[in-house]
């Protein structure tokens, strides 16, 4: 089925005889295989408002994120979330949306100085289970007028409404980007560099460690990268060989990888996303067993493990979380993707679930496990 | 202002409940005396008051958890209380409500520099959450005006800005966990020193809920690294026009500066006259502060003379010492004592697209004129933040209901060019009546609905945020 305005979402999901698949662009096949009829509301397309003087872009949820970093990058500004592209680690086709970004939360290395996708939303249209049609939020960057449900559907994998519009706060896109590029150092070294760096006060903006090397970046003017540069180049010398790439082209392509995740890619094996505390990053990596990137300074682990691996038994009890984030749909079935939450949260995440789609018809069972959801 | 009528049979029940209060907290905890529950009255928004039923202050999540049980039990409505510093009657009780303070539960319980975070109980000062870190490079970045006194139980009810938060974010994006009592006395953990959610973001809901879902007892906070140096300039321009332009290319040529403040020249007049700041004699002023190293204050600050000088400022100041930078915001720091000085004053939150600031201000003088009441402008102009000043006197009758009035109509003009009603200072009773403007039925329902989970009986904080009429059913059940 598909729909190419609002008012048809909401008649269509009013109308919904059984449980319905949202898709936008189908490129973050995340989560408990969902049952139930496609609903594609890629067509809902097109950006309604770009101001660049006040940092705002207002998009439908169906418009491709590839249209809006186009648009963004001819005014010289950008997502400052730095949302990744995951068809590579996947395996997936197609073209990513902004409501599927949303939806999903995606937010790729800068997260650890610009903060998340839920961090840059100020608004969004969205139509809930039983096809009301909602708006919260709105298009400037201060706004407590209400709760607050934009963050709620961040992040909500279209389990509680299907968004049709989202606005957003955008930055400048810098000057120019440099890398310091560390080699060798095992991931308990590598963790205590991101902390001195992150530490710092020279603004750093990514900071990873995979395949041994590890990466610190600094974006701002040409003067000013210039000497944050050089200013981490002497608080990290002791810590290992370092070479800097100043090439600001070059320093992009480097996190590009970081941010997709790329030497995962068409390897086999699961893999898992787990969110922590980032001090406790290396021992839990261990624990995990495999390989692991670690982005966030730490507090991302990217996890390739065997094929049905318990990513959360091998782990342990932590503070923070763990996704299943490709996986075959056998193993998908049998694990719950997203990590089950303790008491009281289950039931207030369920119990607002209920609220939203009273009919669990909205990507049903995707997020959390089929038994704490009423029937259709 | 209408609040609902006191359940008579909770004030007829008044000696029991406090009884059952006193049985499960410290003497010195209970406060049920009139003469003494006269201070938790009114909070910042001081026109309007009533005396609670009884005040409790509690030291502990166990006790807040406590207190909350046994309110639920007995049907009676809780008001939260952080500083009591809220604009917006966020803190204002019913006269069956208990006031619940935390203002004793104030402990830092951990500082994490490794994870950049410090876990503290909730009664704690904005500014003391800095306080603790400072002497070891970092701070927390959300700053609003009344830091010295409001507390991040507060800020985490209201989502609190402030002048920086144009670089760092609000509340919400500097928040990364809570310690949450619901009405029944349940104590939820949502998040923690991890940087996101693993299901449904709940912590995103709960910041900025205003008390109504629960009682934040304690919250872990983002802390970041000082910056090495930061510096003001004052710009001074004939029109606000012009100067709301200038704001435009500064944020279009890419430089982020952390703060962007802007006054119109009632505002510089009253400032200069209360703190004589040396403030240049124009139509408006911006004060705008970078951060960085020595030299990379001076690029940034050179790409903005360079930007400014295309608008033909009056007075394009910078400061080459410490107490140059302390006079320039001084003028803007003392902005609400002055006018308060001259004036009794309603301070207004609406939040405008940037874009619209000229068109806004324009409108603004123009009602002026047609109430017959003044008014000043100071505001946030990187974000859009307005905080116009409408000037009153409150022995004068009917002159505060004209500036209710009026202030009202600002408002529906911020929604009216895309903006909203409040940006900072919350709904609480204030704006509560004015929600419709900005939203539709299905979208205030849609809120409701996660109070109904929270709270199903509503009786947290229940006659905030949610028009009274659209409320009412829920209320009552």
């Amino acid at each position: 089925m598909r729909v190419s305005t609002e008012n048809e979402l909401a008649e269509a999901i009013r109308d919904a005889r059984g449980p319905l698949r949202v898709r936008g662009g189908g490129t973050r096949d995340v989560g408990r295989p969902v049952a139930g009829e496609v609903l594609d509301v890629s067509m809902l397309s097109g950006i309604a408002l770009y101001e660049p003087e006040a940092l705002t872009l207002v998009a439908r949820a169906g418009t491709p994120l590839a249209e809006v970093e186009a648009i963004l990058a001819g005014e010289r500004q950008r997502l400052a979330f730095e949302p990744g592209d995951w068809r590579g680690l996947l395996g997936t086709r197609g073209e990513a949306t902004v409501g599927g970004m949303v939806a999903a939360n995606v937010s790729g290395p800068r997260r650890v100085q610009a903060g998340a996708c839920r961090d840059a939303l100020l608004g969004v249209r969205f139509v809930d289970g039983t096809g009301a049609i909602v708006k919260n939020g709105g298009r400037v960057m201060k706004n407590v007028t209400g709760y607050d449900l934009v963050k709620l559907m961040a992040g909500s994998w279209g389990t509680l409404g299907v968004l049709t519009e989202v606005s957003m706060k955008v930055l400048p896109m810098p000057e120019t980007e440099a890398t310091l590029v560390l080699e060798g150092m095992t991931d308990a070294q590598a963790l205590v560099a991101m902390t001195r760096a992150l530490g710092s006060p020279y603004d750093v903006t990514g900071a990873a460690h995979a395949g041994g090397r590890t990466l610190i970046r600094i974006e701002g003017f040409a003067q000013s990268v210039a000497y944050r540069t050089g200013r981490l180049e002497r608080l990290l010398a002791p810590f290992a060989e370092m070479q800097i790439e100043v090439d600001a082209e070059k320093s992009r392509r480097l996190w590009r990888t970081v941010r997709d995740v790329e030497v995962f890619r068409e390897r086999a094996g699961d893999v898992w996303r787990v969110s922590v505390k980032p001090s406790d990053a290396p021992e839990i990596a261990v624990r995990l067993g495999g390989e692991a990137v670690m982005d966030w300074g730490g507090g991302l682990i990217w996890a390739l493990v065997p094929e049905g691996t318990d990513a959360r038994a091998r782990a342990c009890s932590f503070g923070g979380h763990a996704t299943l984030f490709r996986g075959a749909e056998a193993t998908r079935r049998i694990l719950p993707a997203f990590q089950p939450e303790a008491g009281p949260v289950a039931s207030i995440s369920a119990a607002i679930r209920r609220k939203f789609d009273p009919r669990g018809i909205l990507n049903r069972g995707l997020m959390a496990p089929v038994d704490q959801e009423v029937s259709a | 202002m209408d609040m609902p009528q006191a359940d008579m049979a909770i004030l007829g029940r008044k000696a029991e409940i406090v009884l059952a209060l006193k049985a499960i907290l410290p003497e010195d905890a209970v406060i049920s005396d009139p003469a003494e529950t006269r201070v938790y009255e009114c909070d910042g928004l001081s026109a309007y008051r009533c005396a609670p039923l009884a005040a409790v202050l509690p030291r502990t999540t166990e006790e807040v958890a406590s207190v909350l049980r046994i309110c639920h039990q007995a049907g009676v409505p809780v008001v939260p209380r952080g500083a009591g510093t809220s604009l917006a009657g966020g803190a204002l009780p019913t006269a069956d409500s208990v006031i619940l303070g935390v203002a004793r539960m104030n402990r830092v319980l951990e500082v994490d520099y490794d994870n950049r975070f410090v876990r503290v109980e909730t009664g704690r000062t904005n500014l003391s959450v800095t306080g603790a870190v400072e002497a070891d490079g970092f701070f927390y970045a959300p700053d609003p005006s009344s830091q010295l006194a409001c507390v991040i139980a507060g800020n985490i009810a209201m989502n609190s800005g402030g002048a920086h938060c144009l670089k760092y974010g609000v509340t919400t994006n500097n928040l990364m966990g809570v310690k949450l009592v619901l009405m029944d006395g349940t104590i939820v953990e949502i998040g923690g020193a991890h940087m996101d959610a693993g299901g449904l973001d709940l912590l995103g809901v709960v910041c900025g809920s205003e008390g109504q879902l629960g009682v934040v007892t304690e919250a872990t906070l983002r802390i970041l690294p000082k910056p090495e140096g930061a510096r003001p300039v004052l710009i001074g321009f004939d029109s606000n026009e012009v100067a709301g332009a200038c704001v435009a290319d500064i944020i279009k040529a890419g430089v982020l500066p952390v703060a962007i403040e802007f006054m119109d020249r009632p505002c510089i007049r009253a400032c200069e006259d209360f703190a004589h700041a040396g403030y240049p004699d124009c139509e408006a002023l911006l004060i705008v502060e970078v951060e960085g190293s020595k030299a990379e204050i001076d690029e940034q600050l050179g790409l903005i003379r360079q930007i400014a000088g295309r608008h033909d400022p009056v007075e394009f100041r910078e400061s080459r010492s410490d107490e140059e930078a302390r006079k320039i915001w001084l003028g803007r720091k003392s902005a609400f004592g002055a006018m308060g000085q001259i004036n009794d004053y309603m301070c207004l939150d609406g939040t405008i697209p940037v874009s619209a600031l000229p068109h806004v201000l324009g409108r603004i003088r123009e009602m002026s004129r047609d109430y017959g009441l003044d008014v000043a402008n100071v505001f946030h102009a990187g974000d859009g933040n307005m905080h116009p000043l409408i000037l009153y006197d409150a022995n004068k009758p009917g002159d505060l209901e004209i500036c209710e009035k009026f202030g009202a109509d600002i408002l529906k003009l911020c929604v009216e060019v895309g903006g909203c009603l409040t940006g900072e200072h919350g709904v609480g009773i204030e704006k509560r009546d004015l929600m419709h403007v900005q939203y539709s039925d299905a979208d205030l329902e849609a809120q409701m609905r996660v109070k109904d989970v929270f709270d199903p009986k509503w009786l947290l904080n229940p006659a905030k945020v949610f028009p009274l009429g659209a409320s009412a059913g829920r209320r009552a059940g």
